[in-house]
């Protein structure tokens, strides 16, 4: 099988032009991440272009909040899922410069003792909450820490803290949960191994026992599922394989085997990419499936960067300026 | 969306779509109205639990009901009402957890609402009990158990009771033997009740294993028990340069920036070190931090070193590392005697730190002599940098070697340097692998099962290493079985084969560096085709070896001259290690990016440098790039502070610092005129770029 580049294309941009059906309804309060999967994949795909970028842009500010956090659409509440993909949107249009960035930065800071009555995203034990109501997750932490990265703010947190806490956070397979005690699951391991790459201190994993445990994720279909025992699903394609690079243990798995396993997900008629053969598409799969595809090097894709879950080249225009 | 079948659109689908989108853009319109105007009335309140009814995962709306809470609560003061108003809350999370039991929002706000303390304790853990019964993997569920358990301080016994009856009722639960593992990694800090623990688990998880060998639920928390039996409570010092009770001959020359290889006339070992100082490597079991002057003190003739500076062989940004280096400055010869001892004296372990090792570390002393007499005339005309180093197999030879290399490989056994130092093993260790050991042939038997032969293959190295001690080496007695294993293991199961391999790889590295003999077989003279018979350098030839992983780095802290070249290494992780390095052949491996190369980053001796045909430049995937700091991964300050921004800043990383004077790059991808040109800018010390004299 190959890869539908054109009809995936197409259907990213169907997906972003309708906004009444049923499935963009029930998207609708996470639309700005929505966007983040739509336009990585058309940037990965070489096709950025054939969205119009200055109308993104107006509407992606106009889910600001006067705090400085991002909500997932216009009329909900700021989260720090959604502050993310805000940058990530405007790091892909190579636009930071309409962000303001301390405004931004306020509101995942850490403000110990200060008389502030703005408190921020960290907590005392270094931890992360998505939001002003306290939900505490490894998975803030890994947004708060790239979105930091991202705006070259990093140093404004506790950088060792919130390592800390992630090292907390870590298992027995040498995997990483969502709080200390939780199971490791592929998706709450790319956060922490992410955030730990981010900061430079990769040398808290084990990788040798963590990347077992992630190459046991591959299954005969070739897929890869998230946790022991489950089912494979295309978004492991970039939980698990995002982690595999990291820790440079990605050999450990067949890589054609996933390559296959990906592109009979595709809707090879209508475009976009399932969780699992003949499933319903949708834009995040068909993100994850390509993501994937590009970390496997298939020919024509860009390559993406395990990290930041963004464009190689752009990383390498925000860190080194090329 | 997950499990939802593709099916072409019907017309009676898409109208019963159609009417549902109506219902639920009312509904969000509405539910968006009442929120900015914060409307907290019955009626609105209520669209908020319909729109969440159809869709558990709008955040909002949950945030919303909370504002909403917050409103009411304001308003009474009755213990009654108060629960009344949470009741309600714990009951629209509950309607939406049946409707999608991951849904992050609904868990989190009954965790909101239990906090205030107004509701049943008992009531949560039946319905959490009723949903572990329904998905006895949903983490979400077993989060929340931990949650209620913290609040209700509920003891470890009680909460072990829970993993052990989930297991009982179904074998194949990974969560519940999670779980099991969270809540015995504390018990298991008692030390005086460990082997008892760790023998009924041994027992426990058997139970997982031997029901249904392809089942995965069990197969980490044996790696895990395993892990738990062998590892050392200490942190251990396991190389040391120079080693214990070695007898250095040493000439310092400060004029000669050339190369400092070990090298050999008649039958001793000499040291040329170009620094004018005598560095000393210690390498410990486990990464440590805060070695310093008042932790490690180095004694002479001349007193006491007072002020070492002890700097981490590594660049993570943690502080930790393996292993730690110093230089001690040589003294003014001419008033002492040629013969001095110094004595490496680890004193005093307080404040130092290791992540993985609660106990850290005991003190330790060891002792080793410099001859200074050596005058290093005859060689600093030949040295490294005044001609090509060229590989070539007839420039090694083994048989001039003298058959004693004892300076040099002693180390294996001179690592018993006190009875602290080294992790003894009781009957009861050998007993439990050895039967755990018969267990696992058993099961591996038939040839097919996959688990068995790969803990059998863990469990026999275990046993080598438990029964010598550590980190005193000898013969690997089962080493050819374990790579047999892992042999029919790349057959048995071909997708993860070069984890195999890689495994493979590490056993012989490990056979080879803890086997004198075998060690010495590897070790040649390397003699320059001009230079006369009598001075020549040592070279480990570790090429050719079908090797996919070096490690094993404490035992090689010596190698001044090595040759790993027509291997298949992609990463020479740890290889940072070796110090006093300084030639060596990479040539026809897989390196795939400059940034694998990270390590040499640190290897300040390095000189002569060949990693030719290579994949350098090949990939578009590059999984070494976040391993070396960068400015990708917050460390920029003291690495890229003037690096050029150009496409070969990979390229600029690595070589900048180093003082190369021979470098082969060809043969690889990324090797075009832009690089070849660049690399004597980047180099200045650099005489020969394949072998082309500059
Ligand atoms: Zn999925």
């Amino acid at each position: 099988m190959k890869l539908e580049e054109e009809k995936h294309v197409q259907y990213i941009l169907s997906v972003e032009k309708r906004s009444n059906d049923l499935e963009s309804l029930v998207m609708d309060h996470l639309k700005l991440s929505g966007a983040y999967w739509g336009l990585t994949t058309l940037h990965l795909l070489g096709r950025l272009s054939s969205v119009d970028q200055d109308r993104i842009i107006d509407w992606v500010l106009k889910c600001q909040h006067e705090s400085g956090g991002f909500a997932g659409n216009v009329g909900h509440d700021p989260h720090i899922l959604h502050t993310l993909s805000a940058v990530q949107v405007l790091a892909l249009f190579d636009r930071m410069d309409v962000l303001d960035v301390d405004k931004l930065c306020s509101c995942i800071l850490l403000y110990v003792g200060s008389s502030s009555d703005v408190a921020g995203l960290q907590n005392e034990d270094g931890s992360f909450s998505g939001d002003m109501w306290g939900e505490i997750d490894t998975r803030f932490s890994y947004c708060s820490i790239c979105c930091l990265a991202l705006l070259h703010r990093l140093d404004e947190i506790n950088i060792e803290k919130a390592v800390s806490y992630i090292v907390s956070c870590k298992n027995l397979d040498g995997g990483f949960g969502c709080t200390p005690g939780a199971e490791s699951h592929a998706g709450q391991i790319f956060c922490c191994v992410g955030a730990l790459a981010i900061t430079g201190c990769l040398s808290y994993i084990d990788k040798d026992l963590l990347g077992w445990w992630l190459c046991e994720r591959q299954v005969k279909s070739g897929g890869l599922n998230g946790r022991p025992e489950k089912l494979p699903d295309v978004c492991y394609s970039w939980w698990v394989l995002s982690s595999l690079i990291m820790i440079d243990r990605v050999d450990w798995i067949d890589k054609n085997k996933l390559s296959q396993f990906i592109l009979e997900c595709q809707d090879t008629e209508n475009g976009g990419i399932s969780d699992r053969p003949d499933d319903a598409v949708d834009v995040y799969h068909t993100y994850f499936g390509i993501a994937g595809l590009s970390h496997l090097e298939y020919p024509g894709l860009k390559a993406i960067d395990p990290a930041y879950a963004l464009p190689v080249e752009v990383v390498d225009r925000i860190f080194i300026g090329k | 969306m997950h499990g939802q079948p593709r099916k072409p659109a019907r017309i009676e689908d898409a109208a019963v779509s159609t009417a549902k989108a109506e219902a639920l853009r009312n509904l969000q319109t509405q539910f968006i109205h009442n929120h900015r105007n914060q409307i907290y009335t019955d009626e609105a309140i209520e669209v908020s639990a319909k729109l969440l009814e159809v869709n558990p995962e709008i955040y909002t709306a949950w945030n919303y009901r909370k504002l909403a809470v917050q409103n009411r609560l304001g308003s009474v003061a009755v213990p009654e009402a108060i629960k009344a108003v949470l009741d309600e809350e714990l009951r629209v999370a509950e309607v939406a957890l049946k409707q999608n039991p991951k849904a992050y929002g609904a868990w989190h706000h009954r965790k909101w609402v239990l906090k205030k303390g107004h509701s049943s304790i008992d009531r949560e853990l039946r319905l959490l009990g009723l949903l572990l019964k329904l998905d006895g993997r949903n983490f979400h569920g077993w989060n929340h158990m931990r949650f209620i358990y913290g609040l209700k301080n509920v003891s470890e016994e009680e909460e072990l009771k829970f993993s052990t009856d989930k297991i009982y009722s179904n074998f194949s639960n990974y969560s519940a033997w999670h779980n099991r593992s969270v809540i015995l990694f504390k018990l298991l800090k008692e030390k005086a009740v460990q082997k008892e623990v760790l023998s009924e688990e041994y027992e426990f998880i058997h139970n997982a294993i031997f029901t249904d060998p392809d089942d995965q639920s069990g197969w980490f928390y044996h790696r895990w028990l395993l892990n738990q039996t062998i590892t050392p409570e200490n942190v251990l010092l396991i190389g040391s340069w120079p080693i214990n009770g070695s007898e250095l001959v040493l000439s310092t020359d400060r004029n000669n920036i050339g190369c400092t290889p070990v090298f050999l006339t008649s039958h001793h070992l000499k040291y040329v070190l170009h620094t004018g100082s005598l560095p000393i490597i210690l390498y410990f079991s486990q990464p440590l931090k805060g070695l310093n002057s008042s932790t490690v003190t180095v004694e002479s003739i001349l007193g006491t070193n007072g002020h070492l500076d002890w700097r981490p062989v590594s660049m993570n940004n943690s502080g930790e590392s393996h292993s730690w280096m110093t230089y001690v400055e040589i003294p003014d010869l001419g008033s002492h005697d040629a013969k001095q001892t110094f004595t490496v004296n680890f004193g005093n372990s307080e404040g130092i730190i290791s992540t993985n090792c609660s106990s850290c570390i005991y003190p330790f002393q060891f002792q080793f002599t410099v001859d200074w007499s050596y005058t290093g005339s005859e060689w600093t005309e030949r040295n490294v940098g005044a001609e090509v180093v060229d590989w070539k197999d007839e420039n090694f030879n083994s048989d001039t070697l003298p058959h004693d290399l004892s300076d040099v490989l002693i180390s294996l056994d001179q690592l018993r340097i006190s009875k602290d130092n080294e992790a003894t093993f009781s009957k009861w260790h050998l007993d439990t692998l050895s039967n755990e050991i018969d267990l696992f042939r058993d099961l591996s038997s038939d040839g097919s099962c996959k688990i068995a032969n790969l803990t059998l293959a863990r469990l026999l190295i275990a046993k080598d290493m438990v029964s010598h001690g550590f980190p005193v080496t000898g013969k690997r007695i089962h080493s050819q079985e374990v790579l047999d294993l892992f042999d029919g293991l790349m057959k048995m199961d071909p997708p993860h084969s070069q984890y195999y391999k890689d495994e493979h790889s590490l056993v012989l590295m490990d056979q080879i560096t803890s086997d004198k003999e075998k060690l010495r077989k590897l070790c040649t003279h390397y003699r320059m085709p001009s230079s006369s018979s009598h001075a020549q350098y040592v070279c480990l030839q570790l090429n050719r070896l079908s090797l996919s992983r070096i490690g094993f780095f404490e035992r090689l802290l010596w190698v001044q001259m090595l040759d790993l070249s027509h291997n298949e290494v992609r990463s020479i992780e740890g290889l940072e290690a070796m110090q006093l390095l300084c030639c060596l052949n990479l040539s026809n491996n897989k390196i795939r990016s400059f940034s694998a190369l990270g390590p040499l980053r640190l290897i300040k001796s390095l000189r002569v440098l060949d990693i030719s045909n290579n994949e350098i430049g090949a990939h578009s995937t590059d999984s070494t790039r976040y391993t070396w700091p960068s400015p990708l991964s917050h460390n920029t300050e003291e690495y890229m502070k003037d690096v050029e921004q150009t496409a070969h800043w990979e390229a600029i990383l690595l070589f900048k610092g180093l003082i190369l004077t021979q470098l082969d790059v060809k043969g690889n991808a990324i090797a075009d005129e832009s690089l070849q040109a660049l690399l004597p800018r980047v180099l200045p010390t650099l005489k020969w770029l394949d072998r082309v004299e500059l």
